[in-house]
């Protein structure tokens, strides 16, 4: 029987993941996007686990509106990318160093 | 009714519409000609709605089912925010025209962040609160990348963005677990929850994500790591916006989550705020002192300044919130007037931010540098003025809240801070002859901005414009 503990281990399992993704990752800004993106997937899994569970659907309009800033701040992560690309002429993680902070 | 809540969010729902009939305006006539004249607009509108704010009555009326509460202390803060952003938008027309930096999407952006910070203010819900600050965040790191053709603009976006969607991700996690735990994504149904001593564990799970997800708003250490570059990568007047109006409602939205949420459980969360700030105080005081660009070095100082306002925070009482929407008020008045200053330094037209550049700067321009000085001993909290009543009310605060030993060691880093703000003084007075001097010329409305600014800091001390009576009354309808 799957109860909601199994959910919220994947949920934790991919958030986790996710972070991991944004400190380790030495390679590609793209791979930055999917992470944040995998980050905000998890969380709802978690919402609509919970909203399942507790028999209340609040947690899964939660999930929509989730969604939807999801999308936009990709389309908004996209586009700064592309201006620092035609800067830069690259999109390398280890390249976003102009300013040492 | 429907028609009620919608009385309740009128001045949203005005700004929205400015801002959204602001950008059609602007795409079908003269695009960015129309630029000036929608920022001079969008600085009018926001005194309007603060005066509009200021004058509706002082009961508390909530709408959409609790989702949206218009408090006193959400007031107080919109207030601060419209007109600290007003006057922010004053100060850029000039600046950015000159550069070649005036597109239309700058005022209608920040309108649009602002709807987002007085959202987030007057959140009653979870998810109120996750899509006021996600349209702020969204508006902001656009702003943070306004200059297209920059690197070091393009690359503060990038950094920005990558963090800020990290904190996000980490403040609805939180979220998540908090409506898990709880059962109810409403305020008022998680504080009859979440009672001091009896939190269930996943509860407090929740509340730690949600603190390190504003944490990284408010930029507190140590979620402070993409502040320095932001401040430096973006230009000057939005530098002076993000430390203005955000940290106001970013602040703002701290306190409700705190205490509309979790009120009955101070003990839980006094002493994560607590660590917070002192870590603040100190990296901000300690890590400044090698700065030499001043975009740097005011992110460093607001950094310790956030860790003073969340010290009030952290007292857990009534009069700490007072003490904080007063730090936060003097806070942003003197930001206002710092960064005016930061914005008159340029040489032959292009922007200067080395303090060396600073050197015997009392000879050439007296009046602005005897403005600077009021404003550098205000922010590091000298005696006459303004900066060190709003110091004195948080360690009051703290100290009346059994927090001595935080008191204390915000007086330590206060004085290690004054370091740093009294050797631009040096400079400016003692310095030696600089090869370079800046310009002295121009700027009026700037230096208006300067010398008003800093005339508040020393006239503020009679009675601070009742600011202290406002603070009180907006902080008793958040704690009770």
């Amino acid at each position: 029987m799957i109860g909601l503990e199994h959910y919220l281990t994947v949920a934790a399992t991919l958030f986790v993941i996710g972070i991991f993704g944004l400190f380790l990752n030495r390679k590609n800004v793209i791979i930055l996007l999917m992470s944040i993106e995998l980050m905000l997937l998890a969380v709802n899994i978690n919402f609509v686990a919970f909203s399942s569970f507790l028999g209340d659907l609040v947690g899964q309009v939660y999930t929509l509106f989730v969604l939807t800033v999801a999308a936009a701040e990709a389309a908004i992560g996209l586009a700064i990318l592309v201006c620092f690309f035609r800067n830069r002429g690259t999109i390398a993680v280890e390249d976003v160093n102009v300013m040492k902070g | 009714m429907i028609s009620a809540d919608l009385n309740i969010i009128m001045p949203e729902i005005v700004l929205s519409a400015f801002a959204l009939l602001g950008l059609l305006a602007a795409v079908y006539t003269s695009k960015d000609g129309l630029a000036g004249v929608l920022v001079w607009l969008t600085a009018g509108l926001f005194v309007a709605a603060a005066a509009w704010i200021g004058l509706t009555g002082a009961t508390t009326r909530i709408a959409f089912n609790g989702m949206f509460v218009d408090d006193g202390f959400a007031r107080f803060a919109k207030i601060t925010i419209l007109l600290s952003a007003a006057a922010v938008m004053v100060m850029s027309e000039g600046y950015m025209k000159s550069r070649g930096l005036l597109r239309f999407e700058y005022p209608m952006l920040v309108v649009l962040a602002v709807v987002g910070m007085m959202m987030m203010v007057s959140a009653g819900d979870l998810m109120a609160l996750y899509m006021g600050l996600e349209l702020q965040s969204l508006a902001l790191y656009v702003v943070a990348s306004l200059r297209r053709d920059s690197i070091k603009s393009t690359e503060a976006g990038l950094k920005y963005f990558v963090l800020g969607a990290l904190s996000s991700g980490l403040l609805l996690y939180g979220a998540s677990l908090v409506y898990g735990y709880a059962g109810t994504t409403l305020f008022a149904g998680i504080i009859t929850t979440a009672q001091s001593g009896d939190t269930s564990i996943g509860l407090l799970f929740g509340l730690v994500f949600l603190i390190s997800g504003m944490a990284f708003k408010v930029s507190a250490v140590p979620f402070h790591m993409w502040t320095p570059d932001v401040y430096e990568g973006a230009p000057t007047p939005i530098t002076a916006f993000f430390a203005t109006a955000p940290k106001v409602a970013a602040m703002g939205l701290f306190a409700r989550v705190l205490f509309d949420a979790f009120g009955n459980a101070v003990a839980d969360w006094s002493q994560i705020i607590a660590l917070l700030s002192v870590l603040s105080m100190f990296l901000g005081a300690i890590a400044a002192i090698g700065q030499t660009n001043i975009k740097r070095l005011m992110a460093y100082s607001s950094i310790a300044h956030m860790g003073y306002a969340l010290m009030g925070l952290a007292a857990g009482t009534a009069f700490g919130v007072q003490a904080m929407l007063v730090y936060m008020a003097i806070y942003v008045t003197m930001n206002v007037g710092t960064f005016a200053f930061i914005m008159l330094m340029s040489k032959d037209g292009a922007p200067i931010t080395d303090i060396n550049s600073l050197n015997m700067y009392s000879k050439r321009a007296p009046g602005r540098a005897l403005a600077m000085l009021v404003l550098l001993f205000s922010l590091a909290g000298v005696p006459p003025m303004l900066g060190f009543f709003g110091k004195l009310y948080v360690l009051r605060a703290a100290y009346e809240a059994d927090l001595a030993w935080l008191a204390i060691a915000g007086v330590i880093a206060s004085v290690i801070g004054a370091y740093y703000y009294l050797r631009i003084v040096f400079l400016m007075y003692f310095g030696e002859e600089g090869s370079e001097p800046l310009d002295v010329k121009g700027g009026t409305l700037l230096q208006g901005m300067l010398i008003a600014s800093a005339v508040i800091m020393v006239l503020g001390i009679v009675n601070m414009f009742g600011v202290e009576n406002a603070a009180a009354a907006a902080a008793s309808t958040l704690v009770n």
